[in-house]
């Protein structure tokens, strides 16, 4: 493995950063490898953005060096119905109103079938909370995906779905698991996280699985041995300190675990949700958040500059503020391309290639645990191994 | 053989691509752990000590430099010149009297060959009903651009802005591009000077830097060859400023040019700023290729990370130039949220109307109130200024000058003001 280690110079330039923004014993940790504080977070939020984009830079290019990573995907969102009245959803329908809808598992499985001509490693499937699916629903919504194309990874079921799919299997999700994961279930998403302090989840969904009980589902996940990423919904009405508080939880379950992957800051959108009073972060905030997830979680190898919610311009600077990862081509499934044209997953590749190497980066295809699907350079990622992750 | 959308019979247009410059970024970790590391980090200390950057050093921070720095220095610089959290921006409308146009640039959807479907002169009635609308928002400048009209010669213009002093005072004239410019003194077989002298006279208040695309020549033959040359455009505009008046620049970039020539088309600003000091502002965007005459031979559109190296070594660069605007019309409001740390102090207008950039496909246009907004969330206080970059704004006391462009022309390229 051959990652550049960074120059001395560049310790320089980033302490003179920090000097000026204060950051003098918060650089000097994040040089030692050394573990920042609650306070170091809090402070952190409040600083020159460039300073605390320096220091998160400096850790993302001694893990990662300029390797940015993507992956070939779909999304599948089987159903919108839901019964847990987050305020800050847009997406939800309650059962039985205007547009709400929930995809039998054969139909969901069109969706991937409809995309065999195409690339694709990953389905990632999420949705609502519908209370009447059952748990054979959830086995067999597995299966036809896989039937449909048995070399897919399925990504799916966030813990808050994973609480719903025990309660209707009647069983200790610690056994459910290892039945879902007989059906096809590869990884988890990081969804449902939101924000985990008691105070925002009663004021804002208060229906669904608490912070503690995210990360206990999150706990028996790995300890199943599945991999799962994890999420944060920043810019509602959350404090500074309860956003710390999230990572340090976070943090704190992956010492234990070391289940997590990746780690996604997600931008609340006020349009359309019960908050639509909420502004909602700016394109800085965004680059804020990624550097705080790279600085605080100095255990979660990546960290994901999800470009869809983010917009393009921000999840390629993004690379530049501690990111290592902008998500999927996440092309909906069309029409069927016969093999060999251009088709719209392969134009959407082609356009996050673009976009990394503009950013200075060395684009890397990866399958959904990371394993190196296609290197733009194989002297830095080789094609067939897992992520070269520097330390 | 696919026919040419605009050839009207002269030199026949090569169908093959434009030559895309090879250019690409280098890899950010070898900024400060690449051979360049050195270089590079004696050339930021130089630019945080104050000192000019030469364009061979430009070209190295152009080339070698991470985006992250290029940011940080372009912000320090912002900070410098610009010490209140302030950004600016000027309620304005765009008003095209005429899209008729015989100089073919393929970059270009907005134009019309004459008689050509879609062909258009405004009427006095069209542009007073619009002047009205910019009026009653209590709108400061019209940014008044054309074709380069065949027939419509700077009597036309002059009657147009003689009129509009009259009516409107309190909207400026911000009008007529060093090209057209050109243009009228080439059909008038007369001197630029004189056609300023009686446009100025007639009540231009101030001239937009369009048309400067990329101010190199190898690149002009290629994307624009019947528009104005290099040293025509800074002529026309070192003219401008010595009658007075003050003028913008522009870049236009991400198509044919290489990175040594965009360094050149700042070369070329700074230079003359240096000798006439009667540039106000920078501003540059990159080229909308969607829905363009010769889409098919420009390479695709440039990716924001480009755009916004380019901006920020443009604040790196011109440090003779006090205002750089965001392009938000081309990159986004969000993206704009993030150039106001990378070196812009400036949102530009309002734009009620954008047709040129907006009929090549680009629809990012923003009330007034989304603008003010942008700016507020990204830590700035929203201002409004005159087209001379006075603040016209009830939210700062009394009114900062310059007020006019009489007041405006206290630059080194005249003496004692405004000689009408």
């Amino acid at each position: 493995m051959s990652l550049v280690a960074p120059a001395p110079r560049q310790d320089e330039r980033v302490r003179l950063l920090a000097r000026r923004a204060k950051l003098e014993d918060i650089a000097e940790k994040v040089l030692a490898h050394e573990r920042l504080s609650h306070d170091d977070g809090l402070r952190l939020y409040k600083a020159d953005l460039h300073a605390v984009g320096a220091l998160a830079n400096h850790v993302r290019e001694r893990l990662h060096g300029d390797l940015a990573y993507f992956n070939v995907n779909q999304h599948v969102n089987y159903t919108n119905i839901c019964n847990k009245l987050c305020r800050f959803c847009a997406f939800q329908r309650l059962p039985g109103q205007a547009g709400a809808y929930w995809m039998t598992p054969e139909e969901a499985a069109a969706k991937v079938t409809a995309q065999l001509g195409e690339p694709v490693t990953e389905v990632h499937m999420v949705a609502g909370i519908h209370p009447k699916l059952e748990y054979s629903y959830y086995l067999e919504l597995l299966r036809a995906v896989k039937r449909a194309r048995p070399s897919i990874h399925v990504k799916a079921f966030t813990m808050v779905e994973l609480d719903q799919i025990a309660k209707k299997a009647k069983k200790p999700l610690e056994q459910v698991l290892p039945e879902l994961v007989a059906a096809g279930l590869g990884s988890v998403p990081g969804g449902g996280a939101e924000i985990f302090a008691e105070r925002v989840h009663k004021e804002s969904y208060h229906l669904k699985i608490s912070g503690e009980q995210w990360l206990e589902i999150a706990r028996k996940v790995h300890k199943a041995g599945l991999k799962s990423n994890c999420t944060m919904l920043h810019g509602h009405i959350e404090t500074l300190e309860e956003r710390v508080d999230h990572l340090e939880r976070l943090r704190h379950l992956q010492d234990e675990t070391h289940g997590f992957q990746t780690y996604i800051p997600l931008s609340f959108h006020p349009e359309n949700s019960e908050m639509s009073h909420v502004p909602g972060p700016t394109a800085l905030d965004e680059l804020r958040e990624i550097a705080l997830g790279r600085l605080m979680l100095d255990n979660i190898p990546h960290i994901k500059a999800y470009w869809i919610l983010m917009d393009i311009p921000i999840a390629q600077l993004a690379l530049s503020y501690g990111a290592d990862d902008v998500d999927g081509t996440v092309v909906e499934e069309k029409i069927y391309h016969e093999a060999g044209a251009t088709t719209p997953q392969k134009v959407q590749r082609a356009e996050l290639i673009r976009w990394i190497e503009d950013a200075g980066r060395v684009p890397v295809e990866r399958d959904t645990l990371y394993n190196v699907v296609w290197s733009s350079d194989e002297s830095l990622a080789r094609t067939g191994e897992h992520a070269p992750v520097g330390r | 053989m696919p026919s040419s959308p605009t050839g009207s019979g002269t030199a026949p247009r090569v169908d093959l691509p434009h030559p895309a410059p090879a250019w690409s970024a280098a890899r950010a970790s070898q900024a400060h752990a690449g051979p360049h590391a050195a270089e590079i980090e004696r050339i930021a200390a130089q630019v945080e000590a104050g000192e000019r950057i030469t364009p061979a050093q430009a070209l190295v921070l152009h080339d070698h430099a991470d985006l992250a720095l290029l940011g940080q220095l372009a912000d320090t610089l912002r900070q410098r010149k610009h010490p209140a959290p302030r950004v600016t921006y000027i309620v304005d409308r765009n008003l095209n009297p005429t899209n008729v146009c015989i100089t073919d640039c393929g970059f270009c959807a907005f134009y019309r060959r004459p008689k050509a479907e879609g062909a258009y002169t405004l009427s006095r009635e069209e542009i007073d009903a619009k002047l009205d609308e910019l009026a009653a928002l209590d709108g400061r400048q019209v940014l008044m651009q054309g074709g380069h009209h065949p027939y419509i010669q700077s009597d036309w213009w002059c009657e147009l802005l003689a009129h509009m002093r009259a009516k409107y005072p309190d909207i400026n004239p911000h009008a007529l591009s060093a090209p057209e410019i050109d243009h009228f003194s080439r059909l008038e077989k007369r001197p630029v000077e004189d056609v300023i002298r009686d446009l100025a006279a007639a009540g231009l208040g101030s001239v937009p830097g369009a048309g400067a695309e990329i101010l190199v020549e190898r690149v002009r033959k290629i994307i624009a060859p019947k528009k104005t040359s290099t040293e025509r455009w800074l002529a026309v505009h070192r003219k401008v400023h010595e009658a007075g008046l003050r003028s913008s620049a522009t870049m236009m970039f991400g198509h044919v040019e290489t990175a040594a020539e965009r360094i050149e088309h700042l070369e070329r600003v700074r230079a003359l700023q240096d000798e006439t000091g009667g540039f106000t502002a920078f501003a540059c965007w990159t080229m909308q290729p969607e829905g363009v005459p010769e889409e098919a031979l420009y390479p695709a559109k440039a990716t924001p990370g480009v755009y916004l190296r380019v901006q920020a070594l443009a604040r790196i660069y011109l440090d003779n130039v006090e205002n750089i605007q965001t392009s938000y019309v081309t990159q986004g409001l969000k993206m704009a949220q993030v150039t106001l740390r990378y070196g812009c102090n400036d949102f530009g207008g309002t734009m009620m109307e954008e047709n040129v950039v907006s009929a090549a496909g680009c629809f990012n246009l923003s009330s007034i109130e989304r603008i003010e907004r942008a700016i507020e969330r990204a830590g700035f206080q929203p201002l409004r200024r005159n087209s001379w970059y006075g603040i016209v704004d009830a939210r700062l006391a009394g009114h900062e000058a310059p007020r006019n462009r009489e007041e405006a022309a206290t630059h080194k390229a005249v003496a004692g003001g405004l000689a009408t």
